[in-house]
């Protein structure tokens, strides 16, 4: 930082303040972790009844029968086909919508942003409901493909937002030098154009997968007796609640902190490359 | 909303290749969100004589409305306060947390944000079931309260009701906080991480203490990011049953504990969808009064 010699010389009071805000932060983190370290604590536990609430004793045994077929399992596996097909469909639409918005000045950009928004300005429970309502006035059984709907809904406001804040202010004349230099349309697009906005679209997709796969309000509405793994927590929990759902729950937080880490190795190498691939000629 | 894309005069006119580029996406956004609107309006309208109608017969019906937000009017203003109470605590714990991150995180910025981020990589049910295993009757805070004899004084200031934490306002509130912490975390960080440092040099320059700088620069400078973030923690905490059900008991039920049991038990779906509606209706009036108070025009 600049300008430091003039500064003020810090006070006793300033120096507590500093200490008790990096105390309150260090004390946020810890709320943060507490249910965390529950979910992968009970994971291990040995519990008395039908409900793993109230620890009993260490064991293993849980994550020996973790993948047992049984619904759990079942509806986590429903729960990924949702996730991967909503994810690759909501990316395709939002992310025509986002190219649109960000390379072409046209009529009518600004309400379409506005349509973009209301969705995740709107409750979930609402949408939830106006959907079921919909679903309700056209006969449609709910089930697997409702769900589909639902989250390919809301998810493709998210990656056409997420998409156009990070191609923002992007350079489209590098297309037209692509375009000079004899690149025909499609080969500009997919040299040029698509490997500079690819990492927003990778982003993009990751959190339609997780949105999707974590939904539990808007589905609820829209699953009729099809059950997804939050669905089946649900719906099990006055009944039971089992130690293979802390498993699962720790096996889907270490794919996803796996997923992160290499998502950062990932961006560190990009970003370690220049960034134009005109003079890239594999292929 | 932003007027930010002035600036790139890269963008093309396409004739009509944006609008096919659009097609497909705003087609499925009106086909299943602006449709169902009306629908859901209609069916607000509507009249079911019994649960065993397959279908709700359109009728113009206003009283719809009264008659529901007078049946759930406690709800209601449970939802709004609960939604309140959590977002205030969301700033008071996220605030402190975004700008240690931001200011003093250093190289460890994006290791910190991470640690904010990873825990709600499980799923929000589960989350919330935690909750309820660490505050249950048997749990390891109530022994841990006992043992150091502050259940009595906790239950006098009502933190505590009659030696429980579950079933209470207090557990529902902290359930809500919780899980929509990082939603106020990520945009108070976004918005720390765009300022300026030398303003803050600035300021100390002129002879502004710690507390000044903050005061008079970085607070004002982070008030788009509180605003995202109380959008994002207030909205999804009004509509929220969840934490209710699994955190509260009979007297903690919130607005979507009823829209759910309209709607999917009693089947009762003019009332579910007054219900609904109603709920978007005060919070669109809220989103909007709140922009103008705080003069932000950047909704996201």
């Amino acid at each position: 930082m600049v300008g430091d010699a003039h500064r003020a010389p810090e006070t006793a009071a300033g120096r507590l303040g500093r200490r008790l805000l990096t105390g309150w932060a260090v004390l946020g983190f810890v709320y943060l972790f507490i249910p965390i370290a529950v979910i992968v604590g009970y994971s291990f536990n040995d519990p008395a009844g039908k409900f793993n609430i109230i620890w009993r004793r260490f064991t293993f045994d849980n994550w020996a029968h973790a993948f047992e077929r049984g619904p759990l399992t079942e509806a986590m596996v429903r729960s990924l086909q949702i996730a991967g097909i909503a994810a690759i469909a909501a990316t395709v639409l939002g992310g025509l919508v986002a190219l649109a918005l960000a390379r072409y000045r046209f009529r009518g950009g600004a309400l379409i942003e506005i349509l973009l928004v209301l969705p995740l300005t709107t409750p979930e429970i609402v949408l939830g409901a106006s959907l079921l309502s919909l679903f309700i006035d056209l006969d449609q059984q709910r089930g697997f493909w409702t769900i589909v709907i639902a989250h390919v809904l809301f998810c493709t406001s998210f990656v056409a937002l997420t998409i156009k804040a990070r191609i923002r202010g992007f350079d489209w004349t590098l297309e037209d030098a692509a375009m000079d230099l004899g690149a025909p349309p499609w080969r500009t697009f997919s040299r040029v154009t698509l490997p500079l906005i690819m990492p927003g679209i990778l982003a993009a997709a990751l959190l339609s997968f997780a949105l999707s796969i974590d939904d539990f309000i808007i589905t609820f509405f829209n699953a009729g007796t099809t059950e997804t793994f939050p669905l089946r927590i649900f719906g099990a929990s006055r009944n039971e609640i089992s130690p293979q759902i802390n498993v699962l729950a720790t096996v889907v937080l270490l794919a996803s902190v796996a997923l992160l880490l290499a998502g950062v190795a990932a961006r560190a190498r990009v970003e370690g490359r220049p960034v134009v691939v005109l003079t890239d000629t594999d292929g | 909303m932003a007027a930010a894309d002035q600036g790139d005069r890269s963008r093309r006119r396409g004739g009509l290749v944006p609008y096919a580029l659009l097609t497909p996406g705003v087609l499925w956004l009106a086909l299943f969100f602006l449709v169902p609107m009306f629908t859901l309006f209609r069916t607000a309208l509507s009249v079911k004589e019994s649960r065993f109608d397959l279908e709700p017969t359109f009728s113009w019906r206003w009283a719809n409305f009264t008659e529901s937000i007078s049946t759930y009017s406690s709800q209601f203003t449970r939802s709004f306060l609960y939604a309140g109470a959590a977002t205030v605590l969301c700033i008071a714990i996220g605030y402190p947390i975004a700008y240690v991150i931001a200011v003093r995180g250093g190289r460890w910025r994006n290791v910190l944000l991470g640690l904010v981020v990873i825990p709600f990589f499980t799923s929000y049910l589960i989350r919330t079931l935690a909750w309820q295993t660490v505050l249950n009757d048997d749990g390891p805070v109530l022994s841990l309260l006992d043992a150091v004899n502050l259940l009595g004084p906790l239950d006098q200031i009502g933190l505590v009701q009659n030696g429980r934490l579950l079933a209470t306002n207090v557990a529902v509130i902290g359930g809500l906080t919780y899980n929509f912490l990082p939603f106020m975390i990520l945009p108070i960080y976004v918005s720390l991480e765009k300022i300026d440092l030398r303003l803050l040099d600035a300021a100390r320059d002129l002879y502004a203490n710690g507390w000044q700088g903050f005061r008079r620069v970085t607070l004002p400078l982070t008030l788009p990011g509180v605003f995202a973030g109380t959008l994002l923690t207030f909205i999804p905490a009004a509509g929220d049953f969840v934490n209710a059900k699994f955190l509260g008991g009979p007297n903690q039920t919130m607005i979507g504990t009823g829209v759910q049991d309209r709607f999917l038990v009693q089947l009762d779906y003019p009332t579910a969808a007054a219900l609904s509606f109603v709920l978007m209706a005060i919070i669109t009036a809220g989103v909007l009064l709140y922009a103008r108070l705080l003069g932000t025009e950047d909704l996201i």
